[in-house]
């Protein structure tokens, strides 16, 4: 088989995990660019979304859709709540300072991770797609009688994995109406602006950090319900996505949406296909390798604003 | 309203106001004169909360407002037009008035009264604040401010920097506010421009509330504003 099908392939790979990593890496800016926190334990948010989706999903039982589409909906939700209540809690009484929230958040990460490990253990435990229809995808060949469509035996992906690219544009199209569109939204960007002149003008900025904790870790949970089907839930899964959140976040700009989503539709694209060529290590690699070139050559992400 | 008594705050270990006390009438334009470091801005942030009040009452027509947190004083209609504008810079006008008008949920009238005073804004209103030039920047402050329909309105040296044109639309729009009841404190740095506009004036030395004159009664006494100010 020539080159183009395994690159349609890698391609769609990579797609799908461009658009988990969008929704992860979107809360973690969220995150920093509102509140100016640093948050080591966004991983764990992520891993906690996987792990609360396996137990919505498997005590839930009947038809694995009814379970998901539960999922779905409680797990962000839930994780969203902690995160909340971990800001009003943690965050709030440290004042937001900047060295001493990321001490705190990397307590928050082993806390998390020690509390599933002791009660979900260490298994990995899938969570059953609610459809996963395998669809075989044709490629161009030109033969005798001109151009023609052929199945090239292994090239397919499943309408599961296709849904997920879907949900998360659809989300992060949200998000960004969201922040654009709305009254919160407006408020949202002013606290970032002006923390103080946000105060002065009525606005209960210790609510808004709440909200905005709370926002950017249900973000992480829902992209690890996406990927839970896909990929199983285990109590160390939040490691590479806090990682490759924190290369999105750099490479796109900090504090900047589109950078954000922009980046990770180039790393996450990259992952894929140089994992299927190469290795994920590699892939690893070359992303730790544009994160420090765009630190030397362009220090504000390609996105970012330069400050004046 | 507003009335500061006994007011006493400062940053970190190091105190900055001891027991200032004064009264801004409604319908007043009290002045705040001192040197550089005497706590007119240290004031200005105690009253809105952005730093806490150490000891002393601070009341908004019998209010006491003192122990709120910021964000539900700016709701008792305290508004701040801050030294430097800090406009919210990535918004638009229109953006930056929303805001104002969210505070206390005042309705589009106070916004259209507000552009009444700078007709120039209404040709701003999708422009990014930051694209503004330095008075109509002024201006979207004033405005803004006005948007929560103050009851007492802080103003941190408001002509700073700008041209006598636009000082003069400044403080003409600061004149009709004060004839429309408004409570105004106003930190100045240029005697003239206080004696002008201002009917009473508190100088303030190195935290303490020293004395407090009629503006007419100071043009006659030279000899007070150099004891204050006079190097």
């Amino acid at each position: 088989m020539e080159i183009g099908p395994y690159l349609m392939l890698a391609s769609l790979e990579g797609a799908v995990t461009a658009a988990v990593l969008a929704l992860t890496a979107v809360g973690l800016s969220l995150v920093f660019g509102v509140m100016r926190v640093v948050n080591v334990a966004h991983g764990e948010f992520f891993m906690l979304g996987a792990v609360l989706a396996w137990w919505v999903a498997t005590s839930l039982g009947g038809h694995p859709a009814i379970g998901f589409a539960a999922a779905l909906i409680v797990a962000p939700v839930l994780v969203g709540l902690i995160a909340a209540a971990a800001d009003m809690t943690i965050l709030k009484r440290l004042e937001y300072d900047p060295e001493r929230t990321i001490v705190a958040t990397i307590g928050l990460l082993y806390i998390i991770q020690q509390i599933t490990l002791m009660t979900y253990g260490p298994d990995a435990r899938p969570v059953e797609p609610p459809f996963n229809t395998r669809l075989a995808l044709p490629w161009v060949e030109w033969g005798e009688s001109g151009p023609a469509l052929y199945w090239p035996w292994g090239l397919g992906t499943t309408t599961y994995k296709l849904a997920v690219i879907g949900a998360a544009g659809v989300v992060l199209v949200g998000v960004w109406g969201l922040m654009t569109r709305t009254r919160i939204g407006l408020v949202m960007r002013a606290t970032q602006l002006d923390r103080e002149m946000a105060q002065a003008f009525g606005i209960p900025v210790e609510r808004v950090y709440a909200l905005v904790f709370g926002l950017g870790a249900a973000l992480a949970a829902l992209g690890a319900v996406l990927v839970v089907p896909i990929q199983q839930a285990h109590y160390l899964m939040g490691h590479d996505p806090l990682l490759l959140s924190f290369i999105v976040v750099i490479v796109g700009g900090l504090g900047s949406l589109p950078g954000t989503v922009v980046a990770a539709v180039l790393i996450g694209m990259s992952d894929g296909i140089i994992s299927v060529f190469f290795t994920p290590t590699l892939a690893k690699i070359l992303a730790t390798l544009l994160v420090a070139l765009v630190l030397v050559f362009r220090p504000q992400g390609l996105f970012g604003a330069r400050p004046a | 309203m507003l009335r500061l008594d006994g007011m006493e705050t400062g940053y970190g270990a190091v105190k900055v106001l001891r027991g200032l006390s004064l009264t801004v009438e409604s319908g007043e334009i009290h002045c705040l004169l001192g040197r550089n470091g005497a706590g007119k801005t240290t004031t200005m942030k105690a009253i809105t909360g952005l730093l806490p009040l150490w000891a002393g009452r601070i009341e908004m027509d019998g209010t006491d407002i003192g122990t709120l947190p910021a964000h539900q004083r700016a709701r008792h209609g305290v508004g701040y037009i801050p030294q430097g504008r800090r406009l919210f810079t990535e918004l638009t006008v229109a953006q930056n008035l929303e805001i104002g008008l969210m505070t206390r949920g005042s309705g589009r009238e106070v916004r259209e009264r507000a552009l009444d005073l700078f007709p120039r804004l209404r040709e701003r209103m999708h422009q990014r604040a930051q694209t503004l030039s330095g008075g109509e920047q002024q201006m979207l402050a004033t405005a803004r401010a006005l948007c929560i329909e103050p009851k007492a309105l802080l103003l941190d040296e408001p002509t700073e920097g700008l041209q006598p044109s636009m000082i003069e639309v400044i403080r003409s729009a600061i004149v009709r506010l004060r004839d429309q009841g408004v409570a105004i404190l106003l930190v100045e740095q240029r005697i003239d421009a206080v004696l002008s506009v201002a009917d009473r004036v508190t100088f303030i030395e190195a935290g303490h509330g020293r004395e407090t004159r009629a503006a007419a009664d100071l043009s006659a006494h030279h000899e007070v504003i150099d004891r204050y100010l006079g190097v």
